[in-house]
């Protein structure tokens, strides 16, 4: 392999067969398409080539996790453009600041990318009818785009293939002179168009993370130290070495605090298959050095959970404080008071981390499923020595992401054993690797007060949060919530409540914390909605109506969005024994969600979930299947966190390890129906993979409280009782 | 071992440790990656591939044991690609991340193979080893029902 790796050099051996033989070349055929850059080919755009056949490459440019995105924001552009969908290519972008934002979580894909695609396509547009309209020689408010080509007066037409090579020759025209296209011009925005991966995904050819094959590659698992800071004291890999296939076994250095997305070091084994790999790390003999890891390796949930209680019984560092609290709470006709407790999560993305890495004294390159490439790189740049420029790295299909594919350790961990070897290498994470060692999701303690006047409004609230911060992660010291308790992380309740403090309160970290979907508004969202819920209860009102009537402006999105939910699911009709409806609702990452679940309890405790309805308001529904997909996973993914979602550590080290500790929801733990309602809209687009998980827990949770007549007030529900008589 | 029987083909697997799961055979060795690895303890079903005609987690099945089955994987399913289930998979457009699709596909292949009218509860038992984590469940229960009215079973 040349030392100078750059993607070109590679794609080039790729066609020539000198360089790189993938696995399953059908598939690499989409995922990899290049827009090869001939002369006669126009790129208007660094997103856009129109090649002289008339086919049109669209670089998309955020990663494919399941939400859709890999196809929709291409759509936008193909819609402005008038393309046809059948003849468009699309080029999944490689990391690089040129494109622009590549980190594909907080739901912003299409929230800032929307307007960004239209104006492209905008311009090309622009272009091509100009282009038209001096070929014909009239005024280019004549001519406009039709499917694939330009038509002018007397219904002349010429196809876009005849256009680019004039096109090409003209500047850019001023962004005021751009015309866009009016709704009802529409072709995919807001349209049902199928995804562009669905071939591919339905036989088996899309190409995820591991799928990507290179000659003589090695195949690499690693035992990483059980507890975050520890350190490889000693080895025993005598066993190892003899097992047929593996050819090397190397030590990882441990990270040093702050963590950042640092590989976690431990002892790497590599072999000639996967299997042999995990034959030889069964085989090692490792003595940890705990030292360095402090007092990460005493962590144990069990007393931690008491910490957390504990650390939210007295006040914290206030982040809001308006009016007086303390003298309404103390004056109040009635207070309410609740403590709510959720543990860890791990992601556990049925495809769990893996990459491949080709790396040599100057250069490396990487296929990985990350959700942000960038990242990839520039953590590859900073293990191997390197500048950004020198990595290259390409994106595959993700199977799954949840926020754990933002973060890149296992890409380094891949080019330093490439480094290593001088060998290609593939570092697969097994389930285990996946749940024991993620960046949780945090847990969380909350403690929350309300003071309730004579006509039963809330007058005053007190919120308190503890747990250890997504920052820890990045800095020192971080010993107490901060990004958790801005606006966005749904612990700021949405009611009109002039009187009203939050505070955050002591959590230190001693794992490694990350952003799972919905970050911190899932123990948010499930505190506040659950205690506004009991509030409901406990002043003998309905939950829909006084929650509304909280927020105290009839027209707030998240109000009209909770009344056409009550609508839809029969809100307060009469339900059998042993059933009953809950309702949550809860605006984040600029989406509006209310959910209504019918459950189901048998005497015992049984549950079951005959009916959930969840209804989003996100603006404009930019493409609507998927919305409607997204909302339908988040209430399986909800359910999943109700349910089961719990991640523990015993001294320093992660419990759990695979789907027999970690359950998620199975097919049969589903609703037997989920209806998804879209709110009409024409505003700005807002976020849709994540809004949609935050409320369903809590309203799954608010319909076991009337049944079983006692208040759910921590995660999960295994192990509970929800018996009732 | 010298070769093993994926999908109509005979294919060398000679050298191969016997013990090794069909799983890391067909995806390191053969060079069919459309058979996914997501747990290594049958709790998944990523790895789900037909034996003789039964949905089959492979992770943990050792080479050793499929000496002289037909083996069958999401490649082979339909030639091209458009099994009832596949169209039925279209039509809805079920996936989203889509890793888990092909053992969810292979699991309600075998199904239908045996029970062309499958009732929901019977869906629900014979999808329960496959998850999928983006939530696509109700869809591949429609989907299912779907390819099984195609096939000329359920209406």
């Amino acid at each position: 392999m040349s030392p100078e790796l750059s993607r070109r050099s590679l794609l080039r051996g790729l066609v020539a067969g000198g360089g790189l033989v993938f696995a399953a070349r059908l598939g690499t055929d989409r995922l990899w398409a290049q827009s090869a850059a001939e002369p006669t080919d126009w790129s208007p755009d660094i997103f856009v080539t129109i090649h002289p056949s008339g086919q049109i490459t669209i670089v998309t440019h955020r990663s494919e996790m399941g939400t859709g995105v890999r196809s929709t924001l291409p759509m936008v552009l193909a819609d402005e453009l008038d393309a046809d969908w059948s003849r468009v290519t699309l080029e999944q972008a490689t990391g690089n600041p040129t494109y622009g934002d590549q980190n594909t979580d907080g739901s912003r894909s299409i929230v800032q990318f929307y307007q960004a695609m239209r104006r492209i396509g905008a311009t090309a547009r622009f272009q091509l009818e100009r282009a038209a309209a001096e070929i014909w020689g009239v005024e280019q408010d004549q001519v406009r785009v039709s499917e694939h080509g330009v038509v002018g007066p007397g219904g002349k037409r010429l196809e876009y293939a005849e256009l680019v090579e004039k096109a090409r020759t003209y500047d850019k025209p001023r962004k005021s002179k751009l015309v866009y296209k009016t709704p009802e011009e529409w072709r995919y925005v807001g349209r049902e168009t199928k995804t562009y991966d669905l071939d591919s995904l339905v036989t088996g050819r899309g190409i995820f993370g591991a799928d990507v094959r290179v000659p003589g590659m090695l195949y690499a698992v690693i035992a990483r130290p059980p507890v975050v800071g520890a350190a490889v004291k000693s080895v025993d890999d005598s066993v190892t070495r003899k097992i047929a296939g593996v050819v090397d076994v190397h030590t990882v250095a441990a990270l040093s605090f702050p963590v950042v997305f640092q590989p976690l070091g431990g002892v790497a084994v590599l072999a000639t298959s996967t299997w042999a790999a995990m034959q030889g790390r069964d085989a090692l003999k490792i003595e940890w050095d705990l030292e360095p890891a402090g007092k990460n390796a005493q962590y144990d949930s069990a007393a931690y959970a008491e910490a957390l209680h504990s650390s939210v019984s007295s006040p914290g560092k206030k982040v809001v404080d308006e009016g007086d609290i303390e003298a309404t709470l103390a004056g109040a006709v009635r207070t309410f008071t609740a403590d709510y407790y959720l543990p860890h999560l791990s992601h556990a993305p049925m495809e769990p981390p893996v990459a491949l890495a080709i790396a040599s004294e100057n250069a490396c390159e990487v296929w990985t499923c990350t959700q942000n490439p960038q990242a990839a790189r520039d953590q590859v740049a900073s293990a191997l020595g390197l500048e950004p420029d020198q990595v290259t790295c390409h994106v595959t299909l993700l199977g799954g992401g949840f926020g754990r594919k933002s973060k890149p350790d296992y890409c380094a961990e891949a080019a330093l054993l490439s480094r290593h070897t001088g060998k290609p290498v593939r570092v697969q994470w097994t389930r285990e690797d996946d749940i024991r060692h993620d960046y949780y999701h945090s847990v969380c303690a909350t403690h929350l007060e309300a003071a309730v006047d004579e006509a039963n409004v809330m007058v005053g609230w007190l919120g308190r949060s503890a747990c250890p911060t997504i920052m820890s992660t990045f800095q020192a010291n971080q010993d107490r919530p901060t990004m958790e308790m801005s606006g966005g992380q749904g612990f700021h309740p949405p009611f009109a409540i002039s009187n009203r403090r939050i505070e955050a309160c002591e959590a230190p970290a001693h794992v490694r914390i990350g952003w799972l979907r919905s970050v911190a508004n899932v123990f948010h969202a499930f505190s506040v909605c659950s205690f506004a819920d009991e509030i409901a209860q406990g002043t003998g009102q309905d939950p829909v109506e006084f929650l509304t009537r909280s927020v105290n402006n009839p027209e707030h999105r998240l109000v009209k969005v909770a009344q056409l939910c009550a609508e839809q699911a029969g809100w307060g009709r009469q339900l059998p024994k042993g059933q009953a409806q809950g309702f949550a609702m809860h605006a984040s990452f600029g989406s509006y969600v209310a959910v209504i679940a019918t459950v189901e309890l048998s005497k015992t405790g049984e549950i079951s979930l005959p009916e959930v309805h969840i209804a989003i308001d996100c603006g404009l529904a930019v493409n609507p299947d998927r919305i409607r997909a997204q909302m339908e996973g988040s209430v399986v993914f909800g359910t999943s966190i109700l349910r089961w979602g719990s991640i523990t550590a015993k001294d320093g080290a992660i419990v759990e390890g695979n789907f027999d500790t970690y359950p998620v929801a199975r097919m049969g733990h589903q609703p037997a129906r989920t209806v998804v309602h879209i709110q009409p809209s024409d505003q700005k687009p807002g976020g849709v993979g994540e809004p949609g998980v935050p409320p369903v827990a809590p309203a799954i949770a608010n319909a076991i409280a009337r049944i079983t007549g006692r208040r759910i007030r921590r995660l999960p529900l295994t192990g509970q009782d929800l018996s009732w008589s | 071992m010298q070769e093993i029987l994926v999908n109509g083909k005979r294919l060398s697997v000679e050298g191969v440790d016997p013990q090794t799961p069909v799983l890391w055979v067909l995806r390191d060795h053969l060079g069919l990656v459309g058979t996914k690895f997501g747990c290594g303890k049958m709790q998944c079903g990523a790895c789900t591939i037909h034996v003789d005609g039964v949905a089959t987690r492979c992770c943990m099945l050792p080479l050793a044991a499929v000496e002289g089955k037909t083996l069958t994987t999401i490649e082979g399913l339909a030639e091209k690609g458009d099994h009832p289930l596949q169209q039925a998979w279209r039509a809805h457009d079920v996936p989203q991340c889509g890793y888990c699709q092909s053992g969810q596909i292979m699991s309600a292949a075998a199904l239908l193979n045996q029970n062309r009218k499958p009732n929901d509860r019977q869906i629900d038992a014979a999808m329960a080893g496959n998850i999928c984590r983006c939530g696509t469940y109700q869809r591949i229960q429609a989907a299912i029902k779907t390819a099984a009215e195609s096939m000329g079973g359920a209406k």
